[in-house]
């Protein structure tokens, strides 16, 4: 694709993303519909979190419902019980989940594959227990309140805030993607013996990665306080941890697209089916099933592959990727995880 | 010193059910190093069956038993055949998000047709007294049911043909297909053989605690602690691991925190991979 065409098609998704509220403020039913991509936008922002750790190092977490629940806990706690500022107090939320996640990260990337997604859930439903039985800490039945300032009351206002987040954690993400750590990572995903023999540590990248992709979905959480207004223990649910990763590998694991497609699309498309009650989540195990299997690379991925392949038949010559995501050596794994 | 051993009774008894569904999934990995996550959602799906047979069927209990072991076995081929046969030869992460996608299936179809947790009544409704103990005669059924289970199992493998082509797949798997053993056949039976104990030990079990649809859930993540402590793929492993933690968390609930038994047993297993990132006994990496 040319730089232009690129840069084109990105802007003109940045106007669509701005224009939505402006158009859905002219109906009550739109009204509601602004906050489904709010909060749309906050699952994408968990999503891109998650796309650092199992999209660049190959390492599933399924404890990312648990950060995300944290973090909008201490945010709400900072908030409302100790009175921090509440712009003071989002950065101070993803340095709480990164602290922890930087416990976390220390035993459990000593393992690998399955095991480490099974350790993550465990250390998933440790936290659902204790914020479950702890009442002084979840608030018990009533929850835990939050109340964000006056000019946030607005839905459209919130949608900004969120847009505003979403766009800076793609460039921070793009920036780590594209910066020399981003390569070592994509070399530790592909190859982590090799990355090892030619001096990449791969613990400490991994590490690095774990700790920056909990640090995000500290403001995610965060974020998803202020859209809510208030918490109960069920934020911290495994199957949040279990809709993330869905998001992330239908819209495309390892591309920047991907995570922001498949959360926006899919949490989209669960409230317009809302209809269908439980079975909704069937449909979604069932998508993911045949994703795995035919379409590893998801959505975004696939098209992409998609668009190479036309390519190199028009042309007849060899294309680079000129992708950020894909600017490492693993172009040639297929699926996920390093072998 | 009654009360400690009726203690020591139930843990045996939550013993019993957790071997049961960690040599199920010992097998599997050790001949398919598949981590089959939705293990224990066979195991509900078991439970389920039993509830359709018994309670709606009119069955007796021990033609139930067999009706469900019977069901799940096929079940568990058809699990192998659509899910996890098209991933063979993939990273093993892949086959750990397709059973994840396989949980939500599996859970949420139960739960969009009863959301209510069920009961199941006990075919034998008496109880007895043991050295100053009374248990339900279901906890001896249970303990002894899952002892024969796994000596039938251990037979199976031992003394048949089969069940030595499954050893040998286990040990080597190039070795076992170049002596002409079929990697497709021995996984469907491995996964019938699995998941028949598991609906085994759903059978089992189901008298003495409610049917939900989330039962699965805690239930396979045990499962996985005992086998990691076990060493995975090691028979023995999954059944010392099985007791062993059924006893501590009947002894933890008893004296420590029944809220918080969870954290007890996924706190052990943290604390293990930790130390030991490839299990605390001899067993294989996962890649």
């Amino acid at each position: 694709m040319k730089k232009y065409a690129r840069i084109g098609l990105y802007l003109l998704v940045l106007a669509a993303a701005i224009a939505l509220p402006l158009l859905l403020n002219m109906s009550r039913k739109g009204k509601y519909q602004i906050q489904i991509f709010t909060l749309a936008m906050v699952w994408a922002i968990a999503t891109l979190s998650l796309n650092l750790i199992l999209g660049y190092t190959g390492q599933a977490s399924l404890a990312h419902g648990a950060f995300m629940g944290i973090g909008a806990y201490s945010f709400a706690i900072m908030v409302e019980r100790i009175g921090i500022n509440f712009w003071l107090a989002l950065p101070l939320t993803c340095l709480v989940t990164a602290f922890i996640g930087l416990l976390i990260g220390l035993p459990s990337l000593r393992t690998k594959g399955p095991y480490f997604a099974i350790l993550t859930l465990c250390f998933n439903v440790i936290v659902v227990v204790v914020f479950f039985n702890w009442t002084w800490l979840s608030g018990g039945t009533a929850g835990q309140k939050l109340t964000i300032p006056s000019y946030l009351s607005q839905r459209w206002v919130r949608y900004y805030v969120v847009l505003f987040f979403l766009i800076l954690v793609l460039l921070i993400e793009r920036q780590i993607v594209k910066s020399l750590s981003g390569s070592s990572l994509i070399a530790v995903r592909s190859n982590e013996a090799l990355a090892e023999a030619v001096g990449i540590r791969s613990f400490r990248e991994k590490l690095i990665a774990f700790t920056a992709s909990c640090f995000l979905v500290g403001l995610a959480g965060a974020l998803f306080a202020m859209e809510s207004g208030n918490l109960n223990y069920n934020v911290t649910n495994y199957l949040y941890s279990f809709y993330i990763l869905i998001y992330l590998l239908i819209g495309g694991v390892a591309t920047l697209a991907g995570p922001v497609v498949g959360a926006v699309g899919l949490y989209w498309l669960l409230d317009r089916i809302e209809a269908l009650g439980e079975f909704r989540y069937l449909i979604f195990g069932l998508i993911l099933i045949v994703f795995i299997i035919y379409l590893p690379r998801g959505v975004v991925g696939g098209i992409k592959q998609l668009w190479e392949w036309a390519k190199g038949r028009w042309t007849r010559k060899e294309v680079p990727s000129d992708t950020p995501a894909y600017r490492g050596p693993d172009e040639e794994v297929r699926g996920i995880g390093s072998d | 010193m009654s009360f400690f051993l009726s203690q020591v009774i139930i843990g045996i008894q939550l013993g019993s059910q957790y071997v049961m569904v960690a040599l199920g999934l010992t097998l599997i990995f050790g001949i398919l190093d598949i981590s089959h996550f939705a293990h224990g959602h066979m195991y509900m799906i078991g439970a389920y069956l039993l509830y359709i047979v018994m309670v709606l069927g009119g069955f007796n209990y021990w033609l139930a038993l067999i009706i469900c072991m019977a069901g799940l076995a096929v079940a568990g081929v058809v699990v192998e055949r659509a899910v996890y046969r098209p991933l063979r030869g993939r990273p093993s992460i892949n086959s750990f998000i397709a059973a994840i996608g396989l949980i939500l299936v599996l859970e949420t179809l139960v739960r969009g047709i009863q959301p209510n947790p069920l009961s199941v009544p006990q075919p034998i409704d008496s109880t007895v007294h043991f050295l100053g103990t009374t248990m339900e005669v279901q906890r001896l059924i249970v303990i002894f049911g899952a002892i024969f289970f796994v000596i039938l199992l251990q037979l199976f493998i031992k003394r048949t043909r089969l069940g030595t082509a499954i050893e040998a797949m286990s040990q080597d798997r190039e070795g076992a297909s170049l002596v002409g053993i079929s990697v497709n056949r021995m996984s469907a039976l491995t996964f019938a053989l699995a998941t028949a104990l598991a609906a085994a030990a759903a059978v089992l079990m189901a008298p003495l605690a409610f049917i939900a649809p989330e039962m699965g859930s805690t239930l396979i993540l045990k499962a996985f602690v005992i086998v990691v402590i076990g060493g995975l793929g090691s028979m023995k492993g999954a059944i010392f691991g099985g007791y062993i933690l059924g006893i501590l968390e009947a002894l933890a609930i008893a004296y420590v925190s029944s809220a918080y038994k969870d954290v007890f047993a996924f706190g052990i297993l943290i604390v293990i991979l930790a130390i030991r990132p490839t299990g605390l006994f001899k067993g294989r990496e996962a890649t």
